[in-house]
């Protein structure tokens, strides 16, 4: 038991506070090479982290940088700046904190690589920056311990292995150096102690009190929710009641889109003008930090929201979260849940929102998986290579090395424990010269082997330009938008590039909660100006879509076994009712096909229950199978449960269909020439330093971009197909944006248990889908053949005979 | 190879659905507005570094039809290149290419506006071919008959049953025909277009390119 030193303990004593048993853990174990904290929110995590170093440093003399701290979030390191600083005054302790982020002013950062301070807060991005500098062993000289905040959400992400690469390179710097991980609560602590952990060393595990369970229920409102959209606006008159009723409400989005509608629809029926903010990762910084500001100060009734709060960061009294949309994934909404109420031990209140009448059932079905501590987990694979050759060229850019060290170091991060030689070999070929078939163009070839074997840049100007491409997030391309004004009006955020492609002047769209108008676009800033109507276009930027998990799927499934719901609002069970009549719900195990006539075309609903990435790619797959059999589809919708085909001929026997190696064959074929697959190569060739994101802070226009990425990957495509971008692309098709492994992991389960009911009209459950926007068309034989029909007509018409 | 016959001034005429002309007769096959290079185009003014996919796209389809047809004589219409200049920058393989497809046949270049002067391949540099009983220009002059012309890069779009359909096309009526534009990476100009609209006779007649090329009363206005 490690004694807390005397100011430690007057001050815990000053507060009225005592040590958690998992602090007093922390500190006990702080010599483990690798720890592990999970504890839920409000269980002073980061005091927990940080108490080790604020003992060490106050009873040591420490010269340089003794801990860095990293986060997921930039405004989480700035209010771990503030939260550290309390405590480090009112002891008097002489300990120097800053932060380091995008956001830090360029001389500050120049001054913190020469003289760096005891504590650094910083994120993945900055820390990989860091290390790519020639004097990054200066600047860590002394590191003693590392500690790794939301490690649950970097886990999960190319950011953390991004991460985990660069504390490879401190751990050579700096031998010994000890890691800590701050995690919410996970289905699977050992996976996040692998990724956390210098391979093969071993890392501690401690579970904090995991606290009372929260206090969740549906919302219920008077009105049924609409059938398809995500707005949810039918329970905005509940939600405002809700908001009146609590101190302060973080009302949750799946997307900012859906967020500013809500907000904007939320401010029109706000009668009393209560005090409510919103806040999204497209909202201009000035705007973001004046709503976290005025949280803190607990000026906001209610704050409309997306995942970019998330994270832990501390805002004052939130005393009810309510969800709006399904949440999709269990583990998400039991941390969500977990920001309200952050005194330990009190439970956490919250309130779910259906936007359609499908997702009722999942909510539902996500309610029963919280109250059984049931989390979804799904399984990380191996360290996507793409981050590998980022951190090659990074590595590069920070002084010659050897290829055989560079490959040792980096197989001591979890997910690259398993990496072989040779795919290491490929990527520094790849480094080198930008692989077989781009190796005759200059602007590829980087790396040169010198007489002594360490691997150096061709070219040292190349460094700041690697720099600037550092980063694995691939936000779409935004735009800033900005007032109009003769210099510069106020910035209101940013917009996709996409859908400010889509606006033509005078075009009205929300942003902030504002209503504006588009002006024109000057210098890849979209200018706009104020619009007094109510009634905007659709803001349409997007966040993330996000699949429905495996393992709430089956839930529902299972739910769907029953023989009355008496748990579900009646307007849905008696959905679930009439549909069972006409035909039959979807089984666990099966697979349920109905197929039946709608104005002139044939359609089939499919129930794969696999997600809304895995249903799109089986939309496209069954189709390209369809066209190959004659059967004429001319396109189909997918949604997280189920996916509609329409075509000109009706499908009568759906077993060839489903043909695994058909449907494996259809998706390499099709994977070639597919926009996903363009999409994706695009994100890995930005993020291993194929395409360039940045030229010398001139940001390239996403079109043009998106042309020459297009283009590469053709050309790889027809030259090169092996090319390591092409299999890193493969591999990630499998599983993101594509998402085949769920369709695979489908067929598996379903075998040839293929169920069809043919119809002679709309079942209630596929009625829906008819709604669902993001229809994709499909041209083949079914244009051939209208094409021809209308030949005939047309030239029947002209008195012509062909 | 799939194609729809029409006659011209006489001469019997087949249009493929990749978008060339064929004419069996006198074995001669004619492509327009090829518009090579006009990724290497796009990087001389400042765009980005592309590889040249256009080219090669434009150019393996093209190979194709002359495998199908063996035609001995072969007329590109004009634009075949970008600009003037792109030949220059043209990769050694583009340019090796293009001459293995002009061995043992006649080769014959039309200006167009893009590429108005004489280039450095193989072949006759021509303003315009006369052809008894055709003439092969670049751009329609009106007024005059058994013209072949491109230029326009013409395309129709189709209101069928279930949806509307939009595809490069030929257009022709007894005086002319007007061929799409044979290369990758080209837009369009509706059939609905005035230019052709004043061009064409009422009874003008569009060939829709693609794997079975069809044949309709030209679109005169948008349905």
């Amino acid at each position: 038991m490690s004694d807390l030193p005397p100011q430690f303990q007057h001050w815990f004593a000053q507060k009225g506070w005592s040590i958690h048993p998992h602090q007093q853990d922390m500190l006990n174990r702080s010599s483990a090479p690798a720890l592990l904290l999970i504890a839920p929110t409000g269980g002073g995590k980061t005091l927990a982290g940080f108490l080790p170093t604020l003992t060490d440093l106050a009873t040591s003399d420490h010269t340089g940088m003794h801990t860095l701290y990293v986060s997921p979030l930039k405004a989480l390191a700035a209010d771990i700046k503030r939260n550290l600083r309390t405590p480090v005054d009112e002891m008097g302790l002489n300990i120097r904190i800053e932060d380091r982020t995008g956001d830090t002013p360029n001389f500050h950062k120049k001054r913190q690589r020469a003289d760096p301070p005891h504590i650094l807060l910083t994120t993945p991005e900055s820390l990989a920056l860091l290390t790519s500098y020639e004097d990054a062993a200066r600047t860590f000289a002394g590191l003693k311990r590392i500690v790794i905040d939301e490690i649950h959400a970097l886990a999960e992400s190319k950011r953390g292995d991004q991460l985990m690469l660069a504390l490879a390179r401190l751990e050579a710097i700096c031998p010994g150096l000890k890691r800590v991980g701050l995690s919410a609560t996970v289905d699977k602590p050992e996976d996040i102690a692998t990724f956390l952990a210098c391979n093969p060393n071993p890392c501690e595990i401690i579970q904090a009190d995991p606290g009372p369970d929260p206090d969740i229920a549906m919302l219920t409102t008077s009105e049924a929710p609409p059938w398809s959209g995500g707005g949810a606006a039918y329970a905005i008159p509940a939600v405002l009641e809700q908001v009146k009723k609590h101190k302060t409400t973080l009302i949750f989005h799946n997307t900012r889109a859906q967020a500013e509608i809500f907000f904007h629809n939320l401010w029109l029926a706000n009668d009393e003008g209560l005090p409510i903010g919103i806040h999204h990762g497209s909202l201009d910084r000035a705007q973001r930090t004046k709503v976290e500001a005025a949280m803190v100060r607990g000026d906001l009734r209610a704050i409309v929201c997306t995942g970019s709060l998330d994270l832990g960061i501390d805002w004052g009294d939130v005393d009810l979260v309510i969800q709006i949309g399904a949440p999709k994934n269990v583990k998400r909404l039991v941390q969500r849940i977990g920001r309200a109420n952050h005194r330990y031990n009190a439970p956490s209140k919250a309130l779910l929102v259906p936007a359609n009448r499908f997702e009722v059932i999942e909510c539902v079905a996500a309610l029963q998986a919280v109250q059984e501590h049931d989390l979804d987990g799904e399984t990380q694979g191996a360290g996507p290579l793409d981050v590998l050759c980022q951190h090659i060229l990074l590595r590069a850019a920070s002084g010659p090395f050897m290829a055989d060290d560079l490959y040792a170091e980096m197989t001591t991060a979890g997910a690259y424990a398993d990496l072989t030689r040779a795919d290491f070999d490929t990527c520094l070929e790849f480094c080198a010269t930008g692989g077989y078939a781009l190796r005759a163009y200059d602007q590829w070839q980087r790396l040169m082997q010198r007489p002594d074997g360490q691997w150096q840049l061709r070219d040292p100007r190349t460094a700041a330009k690697l720099r600037m491409n550092a980063g694995t997030i691939q936000d779409s391309d935004l735009l800033k938008v900005r007032m109009r004004r003769s210099r510069g009006g106020k910035p209101l955020g940013e917009i996709e590039e996409s859908f400010a492609a889509s606006l033509t002047p005078g075009d009205t769209f929300l942003i902030g909660g504002k209503i504006v108008k588009y002006e024109g676009l000057r210098e890849m800033t979209v200018e706009v100006s104020r619009d007094k109507g109510r009634k905007p276009k659709v803001a349409t930027f997007s966040g993330t879509k996000f699949s429905t998990s495996t393992q709430l799927s089956q839930r529902i499934l299972k739910l769907f076994q029953k023989e009355d719901w008496p748990e579900l609002p009646r307007h849905t069970a008696e959905w679930l009712h009439l549909h069972k009549s006409l035909s039959r719900l979807p089984e666990p195990g099966r697979l349920l096909i109905e197929s039946f006539p709608h104005d002139n075309r044939h359609h089939i609903c499919v129930y794969g229950f696999a997600g809304r990435n895995a249903q799109q790619t089986l939309g496209l797959l069954l189709t390209k199978r369809m066209e190959d059999m004659g059967l004429a589809p001319m396109g189909f919708v997918a949604t997280d449960y189920a996916t509609l085909i329409w075509g000109l001929d009706a499908v009568t026997d759906p077993t060839p269909l489903f043909d695994k190696d058909s449907l494996h064959h259809g998706l390499d074929s099709w994977l070639a020439g597919n926009a996903l697959m363009k999409r994706t190569f695009r994100g890995a060739a930005t993020i291993a330093g194929l395409i360039e994101r940045n030229h010398m802070g001139q940001r390239k226009s996403g079109r043009q971009a998106t042309f020459s990425s297009d283009i590469l990957y053709d050309t790889l495509l027809k030259y090169d197909p092996d090319h390591l971008m092409m299999k890193i692309t493969r591999q990630e098709a499998m599983r993101g944006l594509v998402d085949f492994a769920r369709i695979d992991e489908m067929l598996d389960r379903v075998q040839d248990r293929i169920d069809l009911v043919q119809l002679d009209r709309v079942p209630p459950l596929a009625a829906p889908l008819f709604l669902e926007v993001g229809k994709v068309a499909v041209s083949g034989s079914a244009e051939e053949r209208l094409l021809a029909e209308e030949e005939a007509a047309l030239m029947t018409a002209a008195g012509l005979s062909t | 190879m799939k194609g729809v016959e029409f006659s011209l001034a006489g001469a019997q005429l087949t249009a493929l659905g990749s978008g060339a002309l064929w004419w069996r007769d006198k074995s001669l096959l004619c492509v327009s507005d090829l518009h090579l290079g006009k990724s290497e185009r796009i990087l001389r003014k400042g765009g980005s570094h592309l590889p040249p996919y256009d080219t090669q796209d434009t150019l393996i389809r093209l190979e194709q039809d002359l495998q199908r047809t063996n035609a001995q004589t072969v007329v590109c219409l004009g634009d075949s290149f970008d600009d003037l200049d792109v030949l220059g920058s043209l990769p050694e393989a583009a340019n090796d290419w293009i001459h293995q497809l002009q061995a043992g046949r006649r080769w014959v270049w039309i200006e167009g506006n893009h590429d108005p002067g004489p280039i450095e391949l193989p072949g006759s540099h021509l303003a315009e071919l006369p052809h008894p009983p055709l003439t092969f220009r670049h751009i329609a002059e009106s007024g005059k008959s058994g013209e072949i012309s491109g230029h326009y890069h013409p395309k129709v779009r189709v209101q069928t049953r279930l949806r509307g359909i939009s595809r490069p096309a030929f257009l022709f009526d007894s005086d002319r025909v007007i061929l799409p534009a044979y290369g990758t990476y080209t837009g369009g100009l509706r059939s609905t277009d005035k230019a052709f609209v004043n061009l064409m006779r009422p009874e003008a007649k569009a060939i829709i390119t693609g794997q079975t090329p069809r044949i309709v009363p030209m679109p005169r206005r948008e349905n």
